[in-house]
């Protein structure tokens, strides 16, 4: 198929931002100062589940010093309000509940109280003297053991949505969804090979570099300031309004830089607290989190039980799937299992589906949304099984899963019927790449493929361009910059403008400063802020057509527009040279949008993985690593590409050494990096890339959110790899080195 | 963190005197795992006695014989620049390289790696292996303990109230002799042993003539096994003769059930890396490369 020529869409110009993030001049949360700050410290529940019977602060606020404390006494009482906080709907008590505990504290790093001081070694020398008196309560860390008879209630008033129905049973199961179409179990009873295994993933985190930080001030207009590393400026500003309980507009979130997010930087958890701290002490308060306090008390991605049965004819039609999905939400309900739900089969094309899940709170932090949030967990199940199809029927796994792929008209279980997708293209760009043809060469080798799907989302999203005279364009947007999207928002206004990319010089705005602008997050932003950001470059060339049409004294519909020259009947200007004229025809030309586009494109990834594992240690090393995804459009192919080496390191993590581990009452014995194993720089081979691009209709370049599909393949395809390599099916994750080592003691 | 006080004596009898005036003091040589402690509140010492200011402390230096005294704070990246370590203990240069990361080197010593007393200390086992002794100084004067005694408890070293650690004695290498350290983690890096073994061995005429096995990570202490050594004296320096110190290394070890391992998989690891370490110290010893 042809694509249009573009001259900006499709090159890989420096990032704006990249001058100050190389020499350190980019301002991050934590580098906020101001003239009277104080420092919080927050103290944290040492116990996972425990009643609150009293917090006496008096010690704390008579250390020498001390200017503040608060606990959730000083928050406003909770109703059952709905508020949005991001990527749906969430009672308020619930959001008001984990930013500082009220009654219970339900997860040992459960914020309890705050302190502020002037120095942060005395605020927390201080918090360490309040005397918070606990009653221990028996805790619960998974969601098997969460959900049976008797287990010990994190809510007493939580009662199960059973498929849609308010039930009055108190349980730790806040919801049981089902998906069916068509009949699983016919599809089964025709079947000749059956695949069914049971799987489990640990509680993982995002691991983003930089910890959370907040600054506040509650100003003397009554006016609440605030600073922050978050992946939603607007969802700061509400979701701070709602705890606190005053108008959105009183509020003003400036975002700061943001070193990583992932979904983890989507709740709030210290901006109250700092506000509140603020509005006692007149002076603005900055919070700044440790790595422990990040592990411990912010969401990570829930672990999950999972079993997954499979069949499928001889000839390799897959006929009939099953799931069944039992998700950790942590604390509060919202455990991400609905997208599992609607992920775990959306690679293929199978009549017949029912799918069942599970959203179990437990004892833990309470979860928050980690790059395509569920996907992973379920792909590990499906993937697992459609390799063992493969295997027992004695067909190529990709070819397995291309006979059977989902194409545009193939419909969910969860009720959408695929538009343009891009399955099929990448499973063949996997097959066709050189990694699959290469031996894989070795003992104690295993090659393993497996593919995923995420949904992306569009939102709201606002942008202006003001021209200057000079013939650049500022352009004024809302969505925090976590993966170049300045450029890749400025590059899809410089193709509409017909001007370098580098002449457009875009800005991340506070809220004041720009119209409502949804997260960034669902890898909407290339999507959604591309399109406003294409949208108000239209409403200023209309503009500018119209200003070199008053230069002419023409009809503005006769001027013709092309790569930034403007034409009518022998006239000619450039977008330059026009700009420099706007003052002597009316003065200021500004474009502005505000979208909600509905054309999201879904985003399939692959990945092909070669491993070796130690047959004495059990330790594996990934040789060779591909990951291959449909981006629609590639606007800026190195940040594709660095999406997809990101989604696959973090997949790798968590394939092989991500897990929080827990000791029996519920504490995160492993809560720093030292011990919480991500992946170092040496663990890992060279990520390649295979960028596939089958364009998204609903974009006006083609568009596909790439954010967050390309984690999804990893895990599977890395289980699929060792067990390859060792003769063991692995169906827990991680799949660590004492864990490789007893599966291969398995086998006896 | 708390507030304390702070001193950087110039000499070891200053430093004894404050340590013995002031119980629960602790000494600061690097600081890389005191400061750390002391920011997650495991240890509260109400006097940090900096160690660095102290010449003994800080020296390096060879005797005639070709031993090597190695004060107390010398740093990591002073062991590994010197080209005479570098020459006599190539195994000492491996793991100061392995202890942290280059900025960490840069003030972590071994002689604190002893101290702290981890289990999974990387340096211990391996000073054990070579024989190295400890130059101990207090108010009673001054004694000499064996590497594989200074370690009591986990966190917990030999040291009386009082009493600082001034040096590490190692003596030199008998000839055709060679050490390593190998320790299992499950990254390339930036962890902590889930089991390690330290080991020197010496070779005559292709027999193992002396072994020493030491390991890390698998009893409440760094853990020297005398029947590794005496299970393969004697024996060809084989593989077959190493496997043999690695089924009494693991016969040996005492580990626990934690989030780095089981008891069933530490054991397993103390006889695949007590092979593999004497199978590198023996390629050493008859200058293979």
């Amino acid at each position: 198929m042809s694509q249009p020529a573009y001259s900006v869409i499709g090159t890989r110009p420096i990032r704006h931002d990249g001058a100050d993030k190389v020499t350190g001049r980019a301002l991050y949360g934590a580098d906020f100062q101001m003239a009277g700050l104080l420092h919080g410290f927050v103290l944290r529940s040492p116990h996972a589940h425990a009643r609150i019977k009293s917090i006496d602060t008096s010690r704390a606020e008579a250390y020498p010093g001390v200017k503040a404390v608060v606990t959730a006494a000083d928050l406003p009482e909770s109703s059952d309000r709905m508020v949005d906080i991001g990527e749906g709907e969430t009672p308020l008590s619930y959001v008001r509940g984990n930013v500082l505990a009220r009654g219970k504290a339900l997860y040992r790093g459960h914020a309890v109280a705050a302190v502020a001081a002037a120095s942060l070694h005395v605020a927390e020398e201080a918090a360490r003297l309040i005397e918070v008196e606990y009653e221990p309560l028996p805790c619960v860390l998974t969601a098997p053991e969460a959900m049976l008879p008797g287990a010990p209630l994190l809510h007493e008033d939580l009662h199960t949505h059973e498929l849609g129905e308010k039930t009055s049973t108190a349980s730790n199961v806040s919801e049981h969804f089902r998906h069916v179409m068509g009949d699983s179990e016919a599809g089964f009873a025709e079947a000749e090979v059956i695949v069914e295994r049971e799987f489990s993933t640990s509680t993982v985190h995002q691991g983003y570099i930089e910890p959370q930080n907040a600054t506040a001030l509650w100003n003397n207009d009554g006016r609440v300031l605030v600073w922050c590393s978050t992946q939603g400026s607007f969802v700061v500003r509400d979701a701070t309004a709602c705890v606190l309980d005053i108008p959105v507009s009183r509020v003003k979130v400036t975002p700061m830089e943001i070193g990583g997010g992932f979904g983890g930087k989507i709740p709030v958890y210290l901006e109250p607290v700092a506000a509140l701290l603020s509005k006692k002490t007149g002076r603005p308060v900055k919070i700044v989190m440790t790595r422990k306090d990040v592990l411990e008390g912010t969401g990570p991605t829930p672990g999950s039980f999972l079993r997954v049965k499979m069949g499928a004819k001889k000839d390799g039609r897959i006929v009939a799937a099953q799931a069944y999905l039992a998700f950790e939400a942590g604390a509060y309900p919202g455990a991400m299992v609905g997208p599992a739900g609607m992920c775990v089969f959306a690679s293929y094309d199978i009549a017949n589906q029912t799918i069942h899940g599970y959203d179990v709170v437990v004892n833990k932090p309470s979860t928050a949304a980690y790059r395509a949030p569920g996907a992973p967990n379920a792909a590990f199940a499906t993937e697992s099984v459609v390799d063992e199809l493969a295997e027992k029927l004695g067909i190529d796994p990709i070819e397995l899963r291309l006979m059977n792929a989902a194409k545009e008209g193939t419909r969910r279980a969860d009720g959408p019927k695929y538009r343009r997708i891009g399955c099929v293209e990448v499973l063949e760009a996997m097959k066709n790449s050189e990694h699959y043809r290469s031996p894989l060469g070795g003992p104690n080798r295993g090659r393993g493929v497996a593919i995923g799907f995420w949904f992306n989302v569009g939102l709201p999203s606002s942008c202006t361009i003001s021209i200057n005279a000079d013939g650049t364009a500022n352009l004024v947007e809302g969505s925090t910059d976590i993966g170049g999207t300045r450029t890749s928002i400025a590059m899809q206004a410089a193709e509409v403008l017909g001007i370098p990319v580098d002449r457009v010089n875009p800005t991340v705005a506070d809220t004041d400063s720009v119209g409502f602008t949804a997260v960034t997050g669902g890898s909407r932003v290339t999507f959604a802020t591309g399109i406003a950001a294409y949208e108000a470059a239209q409403d200023v060339v209309r503009q500018m057509r119209e200003r070199a049409a008053k230069l002419w004294s023409v009809d503005p519909d006769t001027v013709e527009v092309d790569r930034g020259q403007y034409k009518q009947n022998g006239h000619s200007m450039s977008f330059a040279d026009l700009a420099a004229r706007i003052g002597e025809t009316g003065g200021p030309v500004v474009g502005r949008a505000a979208v909600n586009p509905k054309g999201v494109g879904g985003s399939f990834a692959g990945v092909v993985v070669d491993v070796e594992v130690d047959p004495e240690t059990g330790k594996t090393t990934i040789l060779r690593f591909t990951s291959v995804q449909d981006a629609g459009k590639a606007i800026h192919p190195a940040y594709v590409e660095g999406q997809m080496q990101g989604g696959s390191v973090q997949g790798i993590g968590w394939a092989l050494n991500e897990e929080y581990w827990m000791s029996k009452d519920g504490a995160m014995m492993n809560s720093s990096l030292l011990d919480y194993r991500m992946p170092t720089s040496l663990d890992l081979p060279m990520i390649d890339t295979i960028i596939v691009e089958v364009p998204n209709p609903g974009h006006p370049f083609g568009v596909r959110g790439v954010g967050e599909a390309n984690i999804v393949p990893p895990t599977p395809a890395i289980a699929n790899a060792v067990s390859h390599a060792t003769g063991v099916r692995m169906t827990r994750l991680p799949m660590n080195p004492p864990a490789v080592m007893a599966a291969i003691w398995s086998k006896g | 963190m708390h507030s304390f006080d702070y001193a950087a004596p110039d000499s070891v009898s200053a430093a004894v005197s404050l340590l013995a005036a002031n119980p629960g003091a602790r000494l600061l040589a690097g600081g890389t795992d005191l400061i750390v402690q002391m920011r997650a509140h495991r240890r509260e010492p109400g006097l940090v006695v900096d160690a660095k200011r102290i010449p003994e402390l800080s020296a390096l230096t060879f005797d005639s014989g070709g031993g090597l005294t190695l004060g107390a704070a010398v740093a990591c990246w002073r062991i590994y620049g010197d080209a005479q370590v570098r020459a006599v203990f190539p195994s000492l240069v491996e793991v100061a390289s392995l202890i942290g990361g280059t900025a960490i080197q840069g003030r972590a010593s071994i002689g604190g790696n002893l101290c702290n007393a981890a289990p999974s200390a990387d340096a211990t086992p391996l000073l054990i292996a070579l024989g190295a002794t400890c130059r101990v100084v207090g108010p009673a004067g001054e004694r000499a303990i064996a590497a594989e005694d200074f370690c009591v408890a986990p966190g917990r070293n030999a040291l009386a109230d009082g009493e600082l650690l001034v040096s590490i004695h190692i003596p030199a290498p008998r000839p055709g002799s060679g050490a390593h350290y190998l320790r299992f983690i499950p990254r390339n890096e930036m962890d902590i042993a889930v089991a390690g073994a330290g080991v020197s061995l010496t070779i005559a005429d292709g027999v193992v003539t002396a072994a020493r096995v030491a390991l890390a990570s698998v009893a409440p202490t760094p853990l020297l096994v005398p029947e590794a050594g005496q299970a393969i004296a004697g024996k060809p320096a084989t593989e077959e003769t190493f496997a043999l110190a690695g089924e009494a290394a693991k016969a040996a070890a005492k580990p626990i059930t934690d989030m780095r391992g089981t008891i069933e998989y530490r054991r397993h690891l103390c006889a695949v890396l007590t092979r593999r370490a004497l199978t590198a110290a023996a390629r050493q010893a008859q200058g293979v490369h």
